[in-house]
């Protein structure tokens, strides 16, 4: 774990060409990827002490516990590690559009579509060993995930739908389309209070990674991570989309098929997050019901963006925001606090870094050789 | 973060080797208290289900020896499951409340299995034989103070009409709707009441264009089925209609519509159960009970309900306390005129035939699916 929140990594597709031209060319200037987001985040939690020291709660207490809650035992490590692995793998479906310049909110759609098809495909391949049945949720959740963020994709490309728009709204229908089918033709009878499907079997469940209690929705998000980073900054593949996302003129003047690489992008993506929502199913609640819409899909969000769309970076970056909702709990018990002043910090470190993003290049002495 | 400074492989080889030894016990210093945990689904302060709880907390803070930890907002995922483990590994938690119904199945009962020395008692009467024996499941028959409340919508609505915001069409909503006309229709029998589904519990928006679309369609008396009744009570008290109340007592958020309403009472329940826990007492794993048990109440009438209506009301409400009077009692007809509960049949509220409730009964507009 040797990678920070600040980790130094290539810029993305976007800010390369949208953004300042120093930002480009910063990638020497690694420095600057690190001191600016801790920077950030060291500054947002001083303003956080501040905020919980005007409720007459000592900051240094809220400091303690904020550790012990979310790195302080190894117990609190794999807390921490739970909450980040679907944060991993719904921060992709939002981090991979962006290389094209899209802006896609809709990761809890195809989070809650890919734990429906992963469901029904447990629930039709019964008779089948455990592996099998794992191996088909996966496919079929990723297919589902990535089929409804490519209809965002198909919308922008194909009818000049604002793809922002179409993937939050999709997002709804995808609520509606569980709680009919959770509701109405999928529901056990016997789940009366609290419809569900049927179970896919104890058998069908995945374990958690050996010696701990995470599941292994962690490693494959981290899988998923690195593959989407090499994708994204080591093949031509991603260097054409990398080109279509800072100029999609230019791209289509040199050839390059914007709208396969838009379908193919967005079904990658949502296909990451419908890997978190088979995830969701297989590993933690065993049937789909409308636990599922925990919000995963937004959280993915802010991890995306603080994250700067670096996929790599998405890892520390979730793994913080895992820490800092499992440490939310230490501090409702241990300082009084409402489960609101989780979101409170949450938001300011969005400020914060989002803030910070005019810092980059100002600072000669972090730049590096290239400027 | 300020940690991201320090090398999280090292914090990694520190920490792993204290969590070997399971928790860290912050709170060695008070090993004799009993430590008590509430984790709610919503927050505290809801004028709702959460708050309910929360008073139960509340009135257990006041027991010697008894020490409170509460989470709220914890969804129904693993989230619980953590939350139930740091307040067992960091709190010493050794009894649980974790009151939302859906966090019985997967999480209460794989945390039960993972901690068989903690007591988990859960909100919502799920137990079955076959769970684990160290959790509990209780819940309360709040039908029979819906069905009290009914009797005074029906002798306060002038248009003869009632309204009913419900969350969804589930066997323990349907019960509330039905106990609730079936008191109206004792005070008038022509009553109707038009109900409409949110389709989820807590869903704000949606609730406050049910109700103002219920008084358009004109109910003049309301009440609800929802996580948090507040944002029902106060639009249809800012519309002129009165209101009767559910989950807790909602008179303070407008007192001039406030009829009654149904409330739980934890507050008699929780430290009843802690009682017993200290006193090594087995907990029943399945307990349930209505007013006569004090697990669900009536809140107090409001100045403008007439003696009349008090009068029926109070009749109504000691038959169930006495356990000579039976709500759902034959012949009851659905409202698409089919005999539910044919004539001379009897089902008392144990009965797990009303578990299964899939009908509104006559009278009631609307439709369950």
């Amino acid at each position: 774990m040797k990678a920070d929140v600040g980790a130094p990594v290539a810029p993305t597709g976007l800010g390369q060409i949208v953004r300042a031209p120093s930002y480009g060319r910063g990638i020497g200037g690694a420095g600057e990827y690190i001191v600016i987001p801790a920077l950030a985040l060291v500054g947002s939690l001083v303003l956080f002490g501040i905020f919980v020291a005007l409720f007459g709660k000592n900051p240094l207490d809220l400091y303690f516990y904020m550790y012990q809650g979310a790195f302080g035992t190894w117990f609190s490590w794999q807390n921490t590690l739970i909450r980040a692995a679907p944060l991993i793998l719904t921060a992709l479906c939002t981090a991979l559009p962006a290389q094209l310049g899209m802006v896609i909110i809709g990761g809890e759609g195809a989070l809650l579509v890919g734990a429906l098809a992963a469901t029904s495909a447990a629930l039709v391949m019964q008779w089948a060993p455990p592996i099998v049945v794992d191996l088909a949720m996966a496919a079929a959740g990723m297919i589902g995930g990535g089929l409804w963020i490519m209809l965002s994709g198909a919308l922008r490309h194909y009818r000049g739908v604002n793809e922002t728009i179409s993937s939050l709204l999709l997002v709804y229908i995808a609520l509606a389309i569980l709680n009919f089918l959770v509701e109405g033709p999928m529901r056990d009878p016997a789940s009366l209070n609290k419809p569900s499907t049927h179970s896919i079997g104890a058998a069908n469940m995945i374990g958690n990674i050996p010696g701990t209690e995470v599941h292994w929705g962690f490693v494959f998000g981290i899988i998923a991570a690195v593959l989407s980073y090499i994708l994204v900054y080591h093949t031509v593949f991603g260097f054409a989309a990398r080109v279509a996302g800072g100029n999609i003129r230019a791209a289509k003047v040199v050839g390059l098929s914007v709208g396969k690489l838009v379908l193919i992008i967005c079904f990658l993506a949502g296909a990451a997050a419908g890997l978190a929502g088979m995830f969701e199913v297989a590993a933690v609640q065993g049937r789909a019901n409308a636990n599922l819409a925990a919000g995963y899909g937004f959280a993915g969000i802010l991890v995306a963006f603080l994250a700067r769309q670096n996929p790599l970076a998405v890892i520390p970056v979730a793994i913080l925001l895992g820490g800092i909702g499992a440490s939310g709990g230490l501090l409702q018990r241990r300082l009084g606090l409402p489960d609101a002043s989780v979101l409170v910090l949450q938001g300011m470190i969005f400020v914060m870094v989002l803030a910070s993003d005019t810092l980059y290049g100002r600072w000669g002495f972090l730049k590096g050789k290239t400027s | 973060m300020i940690l991201n400074n320090i090398s999280r492989r090292r914090l990694l080889q520190g920490t792993a080797a204290l969590g070997l030894g399971a928790a860290v016990p912050l709170n060695r210093a008070f090993a004799k208290e009993t430590t008590v945990g509430f984790i709610y689904v919503g927050s505290r302060d809801d004028y709702g289900y959460n708050q309910a709880h929360a008073a139960g907390a509340a009135a257990l803070k006041k027991m010697a020896g008894i020490k409170v930890v509460e989470e709220e907002k914890v969804p129904e995922t693993e989230d619980v499951e953590k939350t139930m483990e740091s307040m067992i590994n960091l709190d010493g938690a050794t009894l649980l409340f974790p009151t939302s119904f859906g966090y019985f199945n997967p999480h209460v009962l794989k945390m039960a299995v993972k901690y068989p020395k903690v007591r988990f008692e859960h909100c919502g009467g799920l137990w079955t034989p076959k769970d684990p024996k160290n959790v509990g499941s209780y819940f309360g028959y709040i039908d029979e103070a819906q069905h009290v409340s009914g009797v005074i919508a029906g002798h306060m609505s002038k248009s003869g009409k009632l309204g009913f915001v419900a969350a969804k069409p589930i066997p323990q909503v349907l019960r509330n709707i039905n106990a609730f006309t079936m008191g109206a229709k004792l005070a008038n029998p022509k009553i109707k009441l038009q109900v409409i589904f949110t389709g989820d519990w807590s869903m704000p928006v949606k609730e406050a264009e049910a109700t103002n679309s219920l008084i358009d369609a004109g109910a003049d008396v309301l009440t609800c089925h929802v996580d948090g009744p507040k944002t029902v009570v106060e639009n249809a008290a800012r519309r002129g209609a009165m209101v009767c109340g559910y989950h807790v007592n909602q008179s303070v958020l407008a007192p001039k519509a406030y009829l009654t309403g149904a409330e739980w009472n934890w507050e008699v329940l929780y430290p009843r159960f802690v009682k017993m826990f200290t006193s090594g007492e087995t907990i029943p794993n399945f307990y349930r009970g209505g007013l006569k048990e004090q697990l669900v109440k009536v809140s107090p009438y409001g100045p403008m309900v007439p003696a009349a209506a008090r009068k029926q009301a109070d009749g109504v409400k000691a038959g169930l306390i006495a356990g000579t009077y039976v709500i759902f009692k034959g012949p009851v007809v659905d409202n698409k005129g089919k005999t539910v509960i044919a004539s001379g049949v009897s089902r008392g509220q144990t009965d797990p035939e009303l578990e299964k409730m899939d009908y509104l009964v006559d009278g009631v507009i609307g439709a369950t699916s």
